[in-house]
């Protein structure tokens, strides 16, 4: 609720016009202009926040209710919700082998995420924010993946991973035809493969979003380090590094629930086989609730999806974000 | 003051859109009722227009159907058809959505059988029984039938499908085979030998699933009498000849008759797709449904692709007690929903009419109206007429005439022990327990 008088004391120095800019809100003012002012800052209220409120009640807060609501009936998806069963749909789902190993996949695709993806995205960062020829055509090739449609992507990767096709080719052109494998076919590197696409999709976004947060390093710092004699390792370890802390934080935050959600790649490249052995949450939702119009067994997954988000987002909000967003969102939450 | 003000803003929108939507569920529930309403087929007199949607997004469909709406319209002039493709993929969520809605289209695809059952009791789909009765004999029983739920007719079909080998008759030939396959052994033994000329024996789109259920739906229509077959909707498969559909799948993957990597391979995505190998010469055989006529015809660009192709019913399996000329297949089709008018159904009339389905049979298609299966100029979609037409019965393929739940568990459960999961003995078991409600 502070957070909402704030934002009103905000409203109130823009609105305000004439009056000392300083002046908390209808507290010295005289008593008739403050009315008049305060039912005009309603009325703002009313027209700036309504709209956004009721798309957000209206796209965000119901659905969620109604997949909670959903998630507790055996429902095709067509005619009534009939057969109430209660928590059944969550229990089946922790029951299931396919679901757990969908857990884990994801949680797999966090952790390559983490240990691979940031390292390169920061080292291609810090050579892409370096003076060299051509650096706006190198950040243009590395982004360009990232502007590409999923769909589109995955198609793509789907006909060059086929046997004999443009990886196979190219691993034979260098000498490396033994390193070819049934990318796709094989439960035992299927998901490894996808890791890979969605590290040529994303490591684009990773990086414009770090390149951004090293434009915000002040060169003087750079300078200062550079005259108190640290060499360039020393320079990027002890000063560049920790002022990126927090666009890293927040590169991580996104990763993370980019990773738990990922779909689109993995079901147009594999529908999450075979076998399973690509399965994410997300496919198996979609997998169970229109595929096999298990609609409310899909809303308990859902379900079980957004709890996982949301725990983490307010738990990383809580614990890691809360320096860098003090003030924009830690008060409200915690 | 101003917090509470603002919660009591809050709620009042709250409470808004709980009543908006609210008043979208109590529509439906009330739309509901009159679900299953008997239309009558006559033509109105005040303009109509009837919204379609149909998964004919690529030539020749598309403009076919155009000129169907068209010219139904030069014809009926107060109707109007607004048609909306689809990709066939949508139509799962969009149906779906659809019937949930006061809006549903007035036409849409339906594939009929156990899919259509679980549509039906949205109470959407509109009961035609009594205004198709005077027409509807005109067409293929032995595949409109899959389109009737307890006794009523809620679509009609305007296709029929059956599934068999394509094969390449050059490759036959580069490995020294002279006539198709007639039984599993002759098969395997045309296998070893396209294999011997290192040719990829069989191509399969095993990432999409259903291409393998073929396999299982198959060696099961070869070992059980048509009886079981008929019977199969308890989903109990109790008849041992289920489980050996099962052991013949296993024998049959252990000849090793799949392309490379064939767990990855999309069906009908591309030139490296199941269809695309045969239609580039790259596999001998696959084993699908009619419409690979159509489908190879965009992946290559071999304009000799007809005269090289041929097609030869799946083969007679030894001591299988199925009737070796029962076909699997199934159709495509359409129902209209409770929001469309006795015009969808003199629509549908008009699209089961000899001069349209003329047309269908003209663009590859099979026809289900069989005055008009003369007119098909495919020599291999001939046949494929022909098979059907000589067909005792015609097992519609699994997954669909299965309540939709269950058929989608047995693809599934066949998918992965071609992936090298589970026994035969899982597959039957997919289907058992999936009708008892287990995930």
């Amino acid at each position: 609720m502070s957070e909402a008088g704030t934002v009103t004391d905000r409203l109130g120095v823009s609105a305000g016009g004439t009056t000392d800019s300083t002046d908390p809100v209808g507290r010295t003012a005289p008593r008739p202009a403050g009315h008049s002012r305060r039912r005009r800052q309603r009325l703002e209220l009313a027209v700036l926040l309504g709209p956004p409120l009721l798309l957000f009640v209206g796209f965000v807060l119901a659905p969620i209710a109604l997949a909670a609501y959903y998630s507790l009936y055996n429902w095709t998806g067509f005619g009534a919700l009939g057969n109430f069963i209660g928590i059944q749909n969550f229990h089946d789902a922790f029951a299931g082998s396919v679901f757990r190993g969908a857990i884990i996949h994801n949680l797999i695709i966090v952790g390559l995420s983490l240990v691979l993806q940031l390292p390169i995205s920061i080292a291609l960062a810090l050579l892409l924010n370096r003076r060299l020829r051509g650096r706006s055509f190198l950040r243009l090739v590395v982004f360009a993946p990232y502007v590409l449609s999923e769909a589109i992507t995955a198609v793509i990767w789907l006909l060059m991973l086929q046997p004999g096709g443009l990886v196979d080719v190219g691993f034979k052109a260098v000498g490396l035809g033994g390193f070819i494998h049934q990318w796709l076919a094989d439960t035992n590197i299927v998901l490894y493969t996808l890791f890979v696409v969605l590290t040529w999709k994303f490591i684009g976004f990773g990086i414009i979003l770090l390149l951004a947060g090293l434009q915000g390093i002040p060169t003087e710092l750079r300078e200062a380090a550079a005259l108190d004699g640290a060499g360039a390792w020393q320079t990027t370890r002890y000063v560049i590094i920790p002022l990126l802390g927090p666009t890293i934080r927040i590169w991580i935050f996104l990763s993370v629930i980019g990773s738990m959600q990922v779909f689109d790649t993995v079901w147009i490249m594999t529908l999450g086989g075979p076998a399973g052995a690509s399965t994410t949450i997300a496919t198996y939702m979609i997998d169970h609730g229109f595929r096999r119009l298990e609609q409310g067994y899909g809303s308990a997954v859902a379900v079980i999806l957004f709890a996982i988000c949301f725990v983490f987002a307010l738990a990383y909000q809580r614990f890691a974000l809360r320096r860098d967003t003090d003030g924009a969102l830690t008060r409200m939450v915690g | 003051m101003r917090d509470t003000r603002s919660t009591r803003t809050f709620f009042v929108i709250a409470a808004t859109v709980a009543l908006a939507v609210a008043g979208c569920t109590s529509g439906n529930s009330g739309s509901s009722a009159s679900g299953g309403g008997n239309a009558n087929a006559t033509v109105p007199t005040t303009p109509v227009t009837l919204t379609w949607w149909h998964n004919g997004s690529a030539q020749p469909l598309l403009g076919l159907w155009q000129s169907v709406a068209d010219d139904y319209h030069k014809a009926h002039p107060n109707v109007t058809i607004k048609i909306d493709p689809l990709q066939n993929e949508q139509f799962l969520t969009k149906v779906t959505a659809a019937l949930q809605t006061n809006d549903p289209p007035s036409i849409y695809q339906q594939w009929g059988s156990g899919r259509m059952a679980t549509e039906v009791t949205s109470g959407k789909v509109m009961d035609i029984t009594q205004a198709a009765a005077p027409w509807i004999g005109e067409l293929n029983p032995k595949i409109t039938v899959g389109w009737q739920q307890n006794g009523k007719q809620y679509g009609v079909p305007y296709d029929q499908h059956a599934v068999g080998f394509w094969y390449r008759k050059d490759l036959f030939a580069q490995a020294g085979i002279t006539t198709p396959p007639t039984t599993l052994d002759e098969l395997n033994a045309d296998v070893v030998k396209l294999k011997a000329a290192n040719i990829p024996a069989i191509a399969i789109g095993s990432k999409d699933r259903w291409p393998d259920a073929f396999y299982w739906d198959y060696f099961a229509v070869r070992e059980c009498p048509t009886s079981v077959l008929k019977g199969s909707t308890d989903l109990k498969l109790n008849d041992p000849c289920w489980a050996r559909a099962g052991n013949d799948l296993q024998a049959f993957i252990a000849t090793n008759p799949f392309q490379n990597a064939f767990l990855g391979t999309p069906a009908q995505t591309g030139a490296g797709s199941s269809a695309g190998m045969l239609a580039n010469g790259k596999a001998a055989m696959e084993l699908q449904g009619d419409w690979e006529a159509v489908t190879m015809v965009s992946l290559t660009t071999d304009t000799n692709l007809t005269s090289k192709i041929g097609w030869f019913p799946f083969p007679a399996v030894p001591g299988g007690k199925g009737d070796p000329k029962v076909v699997l297949g199934g159709g495509d089709g359409f129902s209209c929903t409770t929001k469309a008018t006795g015009a969808c159904v003199d629509f549908l009339k008009y699209i089961s009419s000899t001069p349209v389905q003329e047309k269908l049979a003209a663009a590859a298609l099979v026809p289900v109206n069989e005055a008009a299966v003369g007119s098909i100029t495919d020599p291999n979609v001939k046949e494929n007429a022909q098979v059907l037409q000589n067909a005792p019965y015609v097992q519609i393929y699994f997954d669909t005439s299965f309540p939709f739940t269950v058929g989608q568990a047995l693809d599934d459960a066949v998918a992965n022990y071609f992936a090298g999961k589970g026994t035969p003995a899982t597959i039957v078991q997919s289907v058992t327990q999936s009708a008892s409600g287990g995930k």
